[in-house]
């Protein structure tokens, strides 16, 4: 098990690796350009011109040369440049900001479970009666639905009928725990949206599937009782699947914090992100994507590690 | 002797000429979800088509003393905050969602087919480099390495629908790459091999023949995944430029200001765009249902009736 974990791990960094190449490849190589961007606002400054702003920013040597300071940064120093804006550290801007997104998906995933498993079981456990189509009917709007229009909506209806809207203002956790999280739930409740309409097909379809085993019968026929059954015996061998599809939601959730902290205006990676994009922030842009590219490497690996808690059957070499 | 074999190859022209009748009596007699999917997907490439002619107005028709007019006679959904009429620009935004859904879905899907093919088919060193690449390609959230894209090519329909042909594309052959390689175990692909067939032709007649199950499976399930991924970056700012009509740029953060004087703004283009969702979502389920022979009588399929009946208990 150990071995396996290290050799997965070990696995983790020449897929970083490449990752890194398309994130520094791509964002440099594509046309469009920081320093005309930069030029345009400088220039009635300072009267700098457009090589010395390169120079400044270090964008005048070779871009393999760039390249490969960025990687030695990142391995001997642990840092990811700074920010062509505001000269500060990107892993500060980034740290500073994780704790919100953080909040935000833990959230997002934990309502999306919460929501899912239930209906999901529920529905298997009573196809095709009126509350197994309930429960479907909610899953497929769940997916249909898109969570920018949802989020649009909760800003404009409010306001309007009662005046009422989602504070603006980050209200830090330490100060006050109990009106953080509401300003929380409902950010979270949108982007965990479609992720639980997705996980509680998943649910619905894989406990039927086990519901019609054979040991299932067994526990059935010892007269086990209904809950059981149902969670001791059959839930836990649904769940591999589940447990799959939801890591699989994983960077489609990391996606949506963009949108959802933009909406919202949570200050959070994603708006990070998007306000780096549109001041063409190099360093952040790169620095975001790789960040998240680690994560979802590494909730790759959590998701394959939880199988042989789910099924001791499950070993790994 | 000939006489008897002739009946049998008729028949088989005739079974193959109605495979598509086929199918769609199948769907609509065991896939009511699916078939209702599929009239939401025929109108909404209706609409698209006929756009011109089904709009009142012009997409970009501008009637000042109209701003921001409720909905009435003269504008059935209301107008925006240039006079122009909503409804207009929602059948305009059809066709914007069907050309970006088919279009970049098919470059997807050729994408997906080209690497699959070719990964799965030379195998070996190749297969293992193109693979880590898909990996690290994978391993970026869709939206995130979309906006980064975007925002340096900058915002145009052509962009939009090359970027997410490509994105979609190299995610999705990982899916056609495992159907190659069980396809390419298969014993007539050794006869083929066997005969002299070189590996191109091995791959276009015996393998790309094959896979057209899975490969009409990812067209149908990514058209709708598409149009989102469209209309989240055209909400963000960065899909289609104004004036086009696209769902998601009318939902945009811009037009926000507006939306609290004139509330019918927020709510039309989102209908649309979840319509549309769930119905291509619903059909390309019904169609995977359908064609993928794995599937075919398992549980868990939705609206089927032949799934139904046992209970749990």
């Amino acid at each position: 098990m150990h071995a396996y974990i290290i050799r997965r791990l070990l696995l983790i960094i020449p897929t970083l690796f490449l990752a890194t190449l398309i994130v520094f490849f791509m964002i440099r190589l594509i046309p469009g350009d920081v320093i005309d961007l930069m030029a345009a606002e400088k220039q009635a400054v300072t009267g700098m011109d457009r090589e010395a702003i390169a120079h400044e920013l270090g964008l005048d040597i070779p871009i393999h040369v760039q390249y490969g300071r960025w990687i030695g940064d990142i391995f001997l120093h642990g840092s990811l440049g700074a920010s062509l804006w505001k000269k500060i550290p990107v892993m500060g801007l980034i740290l500073e900001r994780l704790p919100v997104t953080i909040e935000l998906g833990l959230m997002a995933l934990i309502i999306a479970i919460l929501v899912a498993l239930p209906i999901g079981i529920y529905s298997a456990m009573r196809q095709d009666t009126a509350g197994d189509y309930f429960g479907r009917t909610i899953s497929i709007l769940a997916m249909s639905v898109p969570g920018f229009w949802i989020g649009t909506i909760i800003m404009v209806f409010p306001a309007l009928w009662w005046g009422w809207s989602p504070q603006v203002q980050l209200i830090r956790f330490v100060d006050n725990p109990l009106r953080n999280l509401g300003q929380f739930i409902i950010p979270a409740t949108v982007m965990g949206m479609a992720m639980s309409g997705v996980t509680m097909r998943m649910t619905r379809t894989m406990m039927l599937e086990v519901l019609r085993q054979d040991y299932i019968r067994t526990a059935w026929s010892k007269g086990l009782r209904e809950r059981i059954v149902v969670l001791r015996h059959a839930l836990k061998n649904a769940l591999i699947p589940v447990v799959t599809i939801i890591g699989l939601q994983m960077p489609i959730l990391i996606g949506g914090t963009v949108i959802i902290e933009q909406i919202f205006s949570l200050p959070g990676i994603g708006l990070l992100q998007i306000n780096a994009i549109f001041s063409r922030d190099y360093p952040i842009i790169s620095g975001v994507m790789l960040m998240m590219a680690a994560f979802v490497l590494c909730m790759n690996l959590i998701v394959d590690l939880t199988y042989s808690f789910l099924d001791p059957r499950v070993q790994y070499r | 002797m000939s006489s008897e074999v002739a009946p049998a190859v008729i028949q088989q022209e005739v079974k193959r000429r109605s495979f598509l009748v086929d199918l769609l009596i199948r769907l609509v007699r065991e896939k009511p979800a699916g078939t209702v999917g599929a009239v939401i997907t025929l109108l909404l490439l209706l609409t698209g088509i006929f756009a011109n002619f089904l709009a009142p107005y012009g997409y970009n028709d501008i009637h000042p003393a109209d701003y921001l007019s409720p909905p009435s006679a003269k504008y059935i959904l209301g107008a925006d905050n240039l006079g122009r009429d909503l409804l207009s620009r929602l059948i305009y935004g059809a066709r914007i969602s069907v050309i970006v859904g088919l279009s970049a879905t098919a470059i997807s899907t050729f994408i997906a087919t080209i690497i699959g093919v070719l990964s799965g088919f030379i195998g070996g060193r190749f297969d293992t480099i193109v693979q880590r690449f898909v990996d690290a390609w994978m391993c970026f959230p869709v939206l995130v390495i979309l906006i980064a894209a975007v925002s340096l090519v900058g915002p145009g329909m052509l962009q939009i629908i090359i970027l997410l042909g490509l994105l979609y594309g190299i995610a999705s052959s990982r899916v056609i790459r495992s159907a190659v390689i069980s396809i390419k175990e298969n014993v007539y692909i050794d006869a083929a091999r066997a005969i002299g067939c070189s590996d191109i032709k091995i791959m276009i007649r015996h393998i790309l023949s094959n896979i057209m199950a899975p490969v009409i499976i990812i067209f149908s399930t990514q058209v709708a995944a598409v149009i989102l991924a469209e209309a989240s970056l055209s909400f963000l700012g960065l899909g289609i430029p104004p004036p086009t009509p696209s769902w998601g740029g009318m939902l945009s953060g811009s037009g926000r200001t507006y939306m609290f004087l004139a509330p019918w703004l927020a709510i039309w283009p989102g209908v649309a765009l979840s319509i549309v969702v769930y119905g291509i979502n619903m059909f390309g389920d019904a169609l995977r249902d359908l064609l993928d022979p794995k599937l075919r009588g398992g549980i868990g399929r939705y609206g089927t009736k032949k799934s139904r009946g046992k209970g749990v208990r």
